[in-house]
């Protein structure tokens, strides 16, 4: 294990955080808030150890996939850790466990938080708490491969361990230009969204901290009651984006170098947004009752389900009071997530596809046992290690996934409750169902199972591995 | 610079190594997936699985966009049709990789009239480098600029030289030869040497120089500079069959030792003058048999790397001869470096060198062109030689004046065909040649010899 390279890049990270929080500290002068004083300790702290950390570049320059995937776990550890530390110190969110709760919850792009009521917060935290979904969305690590001259292994075994999907593919030759061409896309995807926002007259503020949050597909929202309170225009415009940021960027990269017939080959996207209308389409029948209006319900349909599977968790009224059909229809969309390479969480697309595909290849090799047939995406065949890959991150995921109902059980919720808390946070959705739906909050869980959860959601956002790798033995291991 | 290659072979990956040094964007095509994800890990390339030659891999690797294309699978059909699809679908340069001797001939034919701008014969350069070295037995390496009016001459310190201890400015001053010294390695270190360094019985000493300079100069320190008079080459492939042509035309009669009786009685036929053994190279007896002892060289060529050095340790117990081995896969060259074989031959390199040479003059268009690049010192150092075809800021100033950077030294100055030392009131002047050695990588323009 090489540590000198580890730790030089998470002294990259402590610096990037520390630059990161000038946003909020730059808000807490605007409002003269004195939180901004944790804000400023904070920034101080991170480059006190940012900058030793990176005073030297190691010699040592062996980086395999083992260094990427640890390099990756630590540093959204560390970050979490800090990211936790303003909240504690402007007494926002005095408990540790919380405030760690609250910043994972933050920069998994989750959503789920333990506050009761936000609107009391200062403005410089609440904004931070948006940013870190905007900072989670796209990975932090791509954001240093833009910056940092790294070069030879390093960038893909970085940008494999945090990119999520089952396998990742670059852009263009560079890792770096990829990284900066990924950013430049989130970057103006986000803009784009602010200035829509801002024409439909919603204030600067919210504006930004629900673009941050859309464009993380986070969900911490700024009001109690999420975004119920907007009018129908930006509703309609969140619902658009969270949609859209749902998609693999890949698909606006084909859109930019103008390869549009690439781009409707991609079955991802195709498959991703057939859900979508089909969700829609149910849902808005089977609440039509409740809201008299077709348009009123579609709407309602289509932003919880957006919301929903792009794992943004933003909420405009409180589906856990939907009749059960929509209930059962959104929490399976909560497993099904968005697409690979897109700032969503969840199993993704691309996954549920691969999964169909070689269920359906099982079934052919019954009836002909001599077949022999590959499993294709996008008109390219799969390669087996990936097939394998999926495989065996679909029964982690069970395991973990009932390990940690299991675990949270001590608490002694019932199994609504325990169920969507885990699926909500594994899948770094936000709200779940019954005690944790849209209108409560994580509060009432023991430390323990904040420990559980917030674990749940760096794994879910992580892609599971890893997190886990920083648990076995070999890992450490000299040899 | 966007440049794809094709066939992510040896040469395939140790081109891409050397050019991801050097800022280009390098997509890379081959048919095993195998092969595309491992260098993924160590190169950052974009990789693509598919077929070279076909218009849609291409086109999906940016064949449009792309500046050149190194077509170096193992097929030449393969690597020619690659660079015809890619210049009837793009504007880029192309560079084929053809080692069949069949089409040997045909090289003016292949590059005027189907267009392909650069064909490397990685077989034909070996045999040629080894060519040189058996001409010159007591360098360990050879490379030639301007045409061969200069060559960069690597060669070990022996004691009874008599130079142990001397610096380099006492070397130049009591021999009275214009050479120049240009790089000494010694055990642990490897520099571009001042006139205050000192050298050691047992360093190699790479020298810059004309052939009758350096003729000249090895006399006086009393090093045999005559050639060979008889070879005995192991392995009978392709290597060996454009050596033992080349040896036999310079009058240096050649014993060919090959296992396969159809590829001896092949060579047989294409090479009459040449002595055929059909028998296994490592049979100690039949080497014995054949006087290894008496010869003055001996090239172990076979397919094995292992094979090869191992043959080159033996004959270096039992005889004096002049020992070349030929080294493909191993990537220990460190390590063989050390085993003190005489030269080692690694045609993947040659190859790359070759095709780096061009990619680097494509890449400038500031009015100077890399004529010659060569990587020295265990791919620490590089020489290269530059030609000076427009008015740069280096032109007209003695080389004195100018502000030159570390580890650099102006080797030669070819001034309408006359190459000599320059000194430090010399100009270098529109139309020149010049010979860089530095320790730093991927100049591409004569400016960047200056400080920044």
């Amino acid at each position: 294990m090489n540590y000198s390279i580890i730790f030089y890049i998470i002294g990259w990270i402590l610096k990037l955080e520390a630059i990161f929080m000038f946003l909020p500290g730059i808000t807490a002068v605007i409002y003269g808030e004195t939180s901004g004083f944790a804000f400023l300790i904070t920034i101080i702290i991170c480059l006190a150890l940012g900058i030793p950390l990176t005073w030297k570049k190691p010699s040592k320059k062996a980086f395999y996939t083992k260094e990427g995937f640890v390099t990756v776990a630590l540093s959204w550890i560390v970050l979490s850790i800090m990211g936790a530390l303003p909240f504690i110190f402007s007494g926002s969110i005095p408990n540790p466990v919380d405030a760690i709760f609250e910043t994972v919850s933050g920069f998994t792009t989750t959503g789920a938080s333990i506050l009761a009521d936000v609107e009391i917060l200062p403005h410089c935290v609440l904004i931070w708490r948006s940013f870190t979904h905007w900072i989670g969305g796209m990975g932090v690590l791509v954001f240093i491969l833009s910056l940092l001259p790294l070069t030879g292994g390093y960038h893909m075994n970085l940008m494999k361990a945090e990119s999520p999907g089952p396998s990742v593919s670059k852009l263009v030759p560079k890792v770096q230009s990829t990284a900066k061409i990924l950013y430049g896309i989130y970057f103006v995807m986000t803009v784009i969204q602010i200035i829509l926002l801002l024409l439909g007259g919603m204030p600067l503020f919210d504006s930004l901290c629900t673009a941050f949050g859309t464009a993380g597909t986070g969900g911490f929202g700024i009001k109690s009651d999420s975004m119920a309170g907007y009018s129908t225009y930006l509703q309609v415009v969140i619902t658009i984006f969270m949609i859209l940021f749902g998609i693999n960027f890949n698909a606006y990269f084909l859109l930019i170098t103008r390869k549009f017939a690439q781009v409707f080959k991609m079955e991802e996207v195709r498959y991703y947004l057939g859900i979508i209308a089909i969700a829609v389409l149910i849902i808005t029948c089977n609440i039509y009752h409740m809201y008299g209006s077709v348009s009123e319900s579609l709407q309602q349909a289509a932003f919880q389900v957006g919301s929903i599977i792009t794992t943004t968790g933003y909420a405009t009224t409180d589906f856990n009071l939907w009749p059960e059909i929509s209930r059962t229809i959104l929490v399976m969309l909560m497993f099904v997530g968005a697409c690979a390479g897109s700032t969503g969480g969840g199993i993704k697309v691309s996954r549920i596809l691969i999964l169909c595909k070689t269920i359906r290849k099982e079934l052919h090799i019954f009836l002909h046992p001599n077949a022999v047939k590959k499993i294709k995406m996008d008109g390219k065949v799969i390669p087996h290690e990936v097939l394998r890959s999926t495989n065996i991150f679909i029964i982690v995921y069970i395991l973990i996934f009932a390990g940690s109902i299991f675990l949270i059980a001590f608490d002694d919720f019932d199994l609504i409750t325990n169920f969507t808390a885990v699926a909500a946070t594994f899948n770094n959705i936000g709200p779940g169902l019954e005690i944790v739906g849209p209108i409560g909050n994580f509060e009432m869980f023991s430390w323990f199972s904040k420990i559980v959860l917030s674990f749940d959601m760096l794994a879910g956002r992580l892609e599971i591995f890893p997190l886990l790798l920083l648990f076995v033995r070999d890992t450490w291991k000299k040899f | 610079m966007q440049i794809i290659i094709v066939g992510c072979g040896k040469v395939g990956r140790t081109l891409a190594e050397q050019l991801q040094e050097e800022e280009s964007d390098i997509t890379l095509i081959d048919v095993s997936a195998n092969v595309i994800n491992s260098l993924q890990d160590d190169i950052d390339a974009m990789g693509i699985v598919g077929n070279g030659a076909s218009i849609n891999t291409l086109m999906e690797a940016g064949v449009d966009k792309a500046d050149i294309l190194i077509a170096v699978t193992g097929s030449d059909e393969m690597n020619l049709l690659c660079c015809l699809i890619a210049q009837k679908t793009g504007h880029c340069q192309t560079i084929a990789r053809v080692r069949n001797p069949i089409y040997g001939n045909e090289i003016s034919f292949i590059k005027k009239r189907l267009g392909v701008n650069m064909i490397i014969n990685p077989e034909l350069a070996a045999a040629q480098e080894i060519s040189r070295l058996l001409r010159f037995p007591s360098a360990i390496k050879i490379d030639t600029f301007s045409r061969g009016r200069v060559e960069l001459l690597k060669f070990k310190v022996l004691p009874e030289f008599g130079l142990d201890g001397m610096t380099i400015s006492r070397i130049t001053e009591t021999l009275k030869c214009d050479v120049l010294f240009c790089a000494v390695e010694s055990r642990d270190q490897v520099s571009i040497p001042g006139g205050n360094h000192m050298i050691h019985n047992g360093d190699n000493v790479s020298i810059l120089a004309s052939p009758v300079n350096a003729a000249a100069f090895f006399k006086k320190i009393g090093l045999k500079t005559h050639q060979v008079k008889n070879a005995i080459i192991v392995g009978g492939g392709t290597i060996s069959y454009y050596l033992a042509k080349a040896l036999l035309d310079m009058n240096i009669s050649v014993k060919i030792i090959e296992q396969n009786t159809a590829r001896c009685e092949t060579l047989s036929d294409l090479l009459p003058n040449a002595t055929i053994i059909n028998g296994d190279g490592t049979n100690r007896n039949l080497l014995m048999e054949e006087g290894l002892p008496q010869t003055e060289a001996f090239v172990s060529l076979t397919n094995l790397d292992e094979e090869n050095v191992f043959l080159a340790l033996f004959a270096k117990t039992i005889s004096n001869a002049k020992l070349v081995a030929k080294v493909n896969r191993l990537a220990f060259d460190d390590v063989i470096d050390n085993l003190d074989i005489g030269s080692v031959i690694y045609p993947k390199y040659i190859t790359s060198d070759t095709i780096l040479q061009y990619v680097r003059a494509m890449q400038n268009s500031i009015g100077s062109n890399v004529e010659t690049l060569y990587h020295i010192l265990d791919n620490k150092a590089e020489a290269l030689e530059f030609a000076i075809r427009d008015n740069s800021p280096v032109v007209g100033i003695p080389l004195s004046e100018l502000n030159l950077r570390q580890n650099l030294l102006v080797g030669y100055l070819n001034h309408n065909g006359v190459v000599k030392i320059p000194r430090g009131h010399d100009t270098i002047q529109v139309g020149d040649t010049v010979i860089i050695v530095t320790t730093h990588k991927g100049l591409r323009d004569i400016t960047d010899i200056l400080e920044k």
